[in-house]
């Protein structure tokens, strides 16, 4: 039954139709809304057999996470921004001790200069901590990739991280299904741990390892989360409804195609249509990167333009380096297109120019930034040419703006 | 009738030993049936007061929950020491996760068993001073508040023993460290600085605060079985000595434990809900010199001329101690 949903309303009630145990949690915007309702639900008696724990930090939040996964609990949180870099440190850990912890990220810029807005530098930071990674291109995806990340996740023993988007899909309304709970009931089994803290049968969880076994640790680690590159599809298969890992849009003859992950595919997506010979591909795994399946998609592309919600300042792309990795041997030329960070709107005015770009050669393999204001960023270069000075860039380039209230006085 | 005085002084103390008392008052220690649950051929060096504080809290809390105990430990010599792959020293399941998050991991453990319906198993949480008083001090906080039913140990060895003996919040004003050089006027440690960990879990009226020492056993395990009868956030704070970072000989360890009680400069008390309710009374009370002279840490204090001013300050903390808790026997 498809009903009016709020993007993390509908993934609060897909959540909880997993049926966690234990859910702790730390408000920060724009995730707040997904434990709120959590929390809604383990009061009201809606979720039963739930503890939800108002913990004092997003770090306190995937600690607890871990304690309660490592004592057979289904265990869930959600976080953005700072808030997942304040958990960074557990984040590795809880990989290390395959874990399967989901987590949502409602993507938001990182500071400083402080941002609430959506783009994705906060998971894209966390890219090697050894969880899976999945990009929701619109709210029902979101909703059925938390019901397949439980599954992932314990299939495999690894956390498994849901990106999506912050504000852009958390906060919209639009008509959503969630699924039964009998049907989420016969897809995800009761999590069954390998290893659990029991007092009938003592393990130590955590020990300490030397050069002499951590480089093979780490091999599984990477083996291991590896096959959710073959197990993401199989379990997708039996879902209600088709879930990609790597989804190609009008790809076939297609010279240029754009790559991307997330809410901006559906603009891109527009503009395709408006071309007709340009092809979007959408990753939703990002972690484990599917390699072969963005080869195959990309197949006979000979432009294609990587549009990255997120920043590797002083390389440039990020998704782009992968990429470039998967089509190594070929001869397309890959661009890297920075665009929408910190909420600017990627609009389809500035993906037409892009695209035309792109088709008349000038884009070849360039960093670009989407309508970077030059005039800004300019004339802020030349007052940092005339004045050695440190500081933040952000208030000369709030003055040139205009903005009011950048001076004092 | 002749009148036969029977020494009961069987360490320097009034400790009356074991095979003096009968079996049911014995300490957990001298039961053959005891767990053992920090088992020998771990690392911690010589004479290392955490291993036996470690012994000896968990050895009475498995006792106490029957056997029903599941440990969460911050990293620090204690985890080091005892699990170096493919080893493990504990006998108990036992989780190490991070530094920091000893506190919030053990809130996760408990929160999963009650979710399971399991409320006969119980949770113990166990760090150095630096995952407690400092790094973990949020996590710690945050369980305390919540009142989540976890024990929380902290084994005090005043310093960041693991990592070679630097300062930490815990260590006592004038301690040389590494980082705390026992150079220029005020040598070693600051003074004023530091933080009383048990009177900051005091002010968050959980149901248990307790410090202890490994020289009183009774006393330890008395109130590691007192804190298992209760449920909601309990916090336990032992002293333990430490050989290498204090610079004292192996064998003082349980000595120097006492002297610490004995001279006011560790008081051992227990409290309910924020209110003291009992005080180990110190019997026969040494001046401060006697427990700090035997350690390198504070050998500058002795030195030539000595730094009678410095032992000075130092007294009238183990004085202010003495009156704020009513130490002194009667």
């Amino acid at each position: 039954m498809r009903r009016q949903l709020e993007g993390s309303r509908a993934i609060a009630e897909a959540v909880a139709r997993c049926r966690p145990q234990v859910v702790p949690a730390y408000p920060i915007t724009p995730q707040t809304h997904i434990v709120e309702a959590i929390g809604a639900m383990v009061r009201n008696g809606s979720l039963a057999g739930c503890e939800f724990l108002t913990v004092e930090s997003e770090f306190a939040a995937m600690s607890a996470a871990i304690g309660a996964s490592a004592a057979g609990a289904r265990a869930y949180t959600a976080t953005a921004s700072q808030g997942l870099l304040y958990m960074a440190e557990a984040l590795f850990n809880a990989s290390g001790l395959g874990l399967p912890i989901v987590l949502t990220v409602a993507n938001r810029a990182v500071g400083a200069p402080i941002n609430i807005w959506n783009d994705q530098s906060d998971s894209m930071s966390q890219r090697d901590c050894g969880w899976v990674q999945l990009y929701a291109a619109d709210n029902q995806a979101a909703v059925d990739l938390h019901v397949v990340a439980f599954a992932l996740a314990e299939e495999l023993s690894v956390p498994v991280m849901v990106c999506v988007d912050g504000f852009v899909l958390t906060h919209a309304f639009e008509p959503l299904e969630v699924p039964e709970q009998d049907a989420v009931d016969a897809f995800l089994p009761p999590y069954a741990p390998r290893q659990v803290l029991d007092v009938d049968d003592p393990v130590a969880i955590g020990a300490m390892v030397g050069p002499e076994a951590f480089t093979e640790v780490r091999y599984l680690s990477h083996y291991q989360l590896s096959q959710a590159l073959t197990a993401y599809p199989q379990l997708c298969d039996g879902w209600q409804r088709p879930l990609s890992m790597v989804d190609a849009y009008r790809v076939d003859g297609a010279d240029t195609v754009v790559v991307t992950l997330g809410s901006v595919s559906g603009t891109v997506k527009e503009v395709a249509d408006e071309f007709g010979n340009v092809g979007v591909v959408t990753l939703t795994m990002f972690r484990p990167f599917p390699y072969a399946e963005v080869r195959k998609a990309l197949g006979a592309a000979k432009r294609v333009i990587v549009l990255e919600r997120a920043l590797a300042p002083g390389a440039g792309g990020i998704v782009s380096a992968d990429v470039r990795a998967a089509l190594s041997g070929t001869l397309a030329e890959v661009s890297t297109v920075v665009a929408g960070l910190g909420g600017r709107a990627v609009t389809r005015a500035a993906l037409r120019r892009l695209v035309a770009d792109a088709m008349s050669g000038w884009l070849g393999e360039r960093l670009v930034f989407l309508d970077l204001r030059d005039d800004l960023v300019e004339q802020q270069i030349d007052r940092m040419r005339q004045r050695r000075a440190s500081g933040p860039q952000a208030l000369g380039l709030l003055r040139d703006a205009g903005i009011p209230g950048s001076r004092i006085g | 009738m002749a009148v036969q005085s029977v020494k009961f002084y069987q360490v320097g103390s009034r400790a009356v030993g074991n095979r003096l008392l009968e079996e049911a008052l014995r300490t957990e220690q001298a039961s053959p049936a005891r767990r053992n649950a920090l088992n020998s051929g771990h690392r911690a060096c010589q004479g290392c007061g955490e291993a036996l504080g470690a012994r000896y809290v968990l050895d009475a809390a498995v006792r106490a929950t029957g056997g029903k105990l599941l440990a969460v430990n911050a990293t620090g010599c204690l985890e080091v020491f005892s699990t170096p792959y493919p080893e493990s020293s504990w006998q108990l399941p036992w989780l190490h996760s991070l530094f920091a998050n000893a506190p919030s991991v053990a809130s996760g453990v408990a929160a999963a068993l009650k979710a399971q319906g399991r409320d006969d198993v119980r949770v113990l949480a166990q760090g150095g001073d630096g995952g407690t008083v400092d790094i973990g001090l949020a996590c710690l906080s945050g369980m305390f508040e919540r009142n989540d039913d976890v024990l929380y140990v902290c084994y005090d060895n005043e310093a960041y023993m693991n990592t070679g003996v630097q300062r930490s919040g815990s260590t006592p004003p004038f301690a040389r460290t590494a980082t705390t050089e026992a150079t220029g006027p005020e040598p070693g440690a600051p003074i004023g600085q530091g933080k009383d960990l048990p009177r900051i879990a005091l002010a968050h009226e959980i149901p248990y605060v307790a410090t202890a020492t490994v020289a009183e056993l009774h006393d330890l395990e008395a109130k590691v079985e007192r804190a298992m009868t209760m449920r909601g956030a309990r916090y336990l704070h032992v002293l333990v000595p430490c050989p290498l970072g204090w610079g004292s000989a192996p064998a003082d360890t349980v000595r120097l434990a006492r002297l610490a009680q004995r001279s006011g400069l560790f008081p051992v008390f227990e409290a309910s809900h924020g209110e003291i309710t009992a005080v180990l009374p110190i019997r026969s009370r040494v001046p401060v010199a006697e427990y700090l002279r035997p350690q390198r840490r504070y050998a500058h204090l002795f030195a030539e001329p000595p730094r009678i001013d410095l032992l000075e300050r130092i007294q009238a903390i183990a004085d202010r101690n003495i009156a704020r808790y009513g130490l002194q026997e009667a």
